[in-house]
């Protein structure tokens, strides 16, 4: 018999987690939207992103079976998340910054 | 489920490729697992496809705060949350469909598929909604195009919050579209489950789908915080 590494397409999640997963989902999408009526200055943005990274991650992990899957998507998730990473912070950190120095011409 | 157990089952109609191994490759759990990597691949691309929106989303907000948080103020925050819930039902069924898919339930597989679909449609459908209220408050960018808050005022710093509203009609337009091609590959999908071709040795098509479905929750997951959220409690100064 070949002997494969056990992967997602050979494992059946249990229901329960389902269940568990989507039943904090839908308790962390009221609490980030009751959140966002209160004002916490500029860190309202950070809880909203905050709360929406711990959603895609639980629904990436589970739903979409992660947790469970072979090495190489793993790995293949990682580059995903990396190169985004790069595009935002990369770009973004010379939009922050433009303005602290009174450059001429500007 | 080990190769071994993986016994053709009587599925009637199936055409005799289904479940059959192409010969690059080894077995069935190689071609499966190729077929994974292969979806994730696409995915990828998507990230990076969505995510060029959200830099321009980040760059323009921090160009003009005060005219993106009192643009943003214009979305309904219910129906927002709302319809966000809707989403992750749709997730849920979605993922119960593959499970069923996984131990060979054909009636309750056709059953989740169907939910799924009501529920993506329910959710095209208050997005619809949504457009069609921002149209007649003419909250659509060009031609008279007016931003004025609940007091009837106009909006802080009107001069850029088309900005806000093209990104708005940008980013929740392609995600719909998104969700429009998923709800004609549902149709596909319930079609095939209802003639038995989805069985636990091969269901690739439900497995991978469902991939690409809670792919498009992730993006609405990112969507609805930035463009319904922040800015909500209080103007930035």
């Amino acid at each position: 018999m070949p002997n494969h590494e056990k992967s997602a397409e050979h494992h059946v999640v249990p229901k329960r987690i389902y269940f568990g997963v989507f039943f904090a989902l839908v308790v962390l999408t009221w609490v980030t939207t009751y959140v966002s009526t209160i004002d916490l200055g500029r860190w309202n943005i950070f809880v909203a992103l905050a709360i929406a990274i711990f959603k895609a991650s639980l629904v990436a992990l589970f739903f979409m079976h992660v947790f469970y899957s072979a090495r190489l998507t793993k790995m293949i998730v990682t580059a995903a998340i990396f190169w985004l990473t790069l595009l935002l912070f990369i770009t973004m950190a010379d939009f922050w910054t433009r303005g602290w120095m009174g450059v001429p011409g500007r | 489920m080990d190769s071994e157990t993986v016994v053709a089952p009587s599925a009637a109609g199936a055409p005799p490729q289904h479940g059959h191994v192409e010969h690059h490759f080894e077995d069935a759990s190689q071609q499966k697992d190729a077929a994974t990597v292969g979806m994730w691949v696409f995915l990828v691309t998507e990230v990076m496809f969505f995510g060029g929106l959200f830099l321009a989303y980040f760059a323009y907000r921090q160009a003009y705060p005060v005219a993106f948080a009192s643009a943003s103020n214009n979305t309904n925050l219910l129906i927002g949350a709302a319809n966000t819930t809707v989403l992750i039902c749709s997730s849920l069924t979605m993922a119960l469909a593959v499970h069923f898919a996984a131990i060979g339930k054909k009636n309750l597989i056709v059953l989740f598929l169907i939910l799924t679909l009501l529920l993506g449609g329910t959710f095209l459908s208050v997005k619809a909604y949504e457009y069609h209220d921002k149209w007649v408050k003419h909250e659509v960018p060009g031609y008279n195009f007016d931003c004025r808050t609940d007091t009837g005022a106009p909006c802080a710093d009107a001069a850029h919050t088309p900005l806000f509203f093209s990104l708005y009609f940008g980013m929740t337009g392609l995600h719909a579209m998104h969700m429009i091609v998923g709800v004609g590959i549902l149709l596909f999908l319930i079609t095939q489950a209802r003639k038995g071709r989805y069985t636990p040795a091969w269901h690739t098509p439900v497995e991978l789908f469902g991939l690409y479905w809670h792919f498009v929750d992730i993006v609405w997951i990112f969507l609805f915080p930035l463009l319904y959220l922040i800015d909500r409690s209080a103007m930035p100064k």
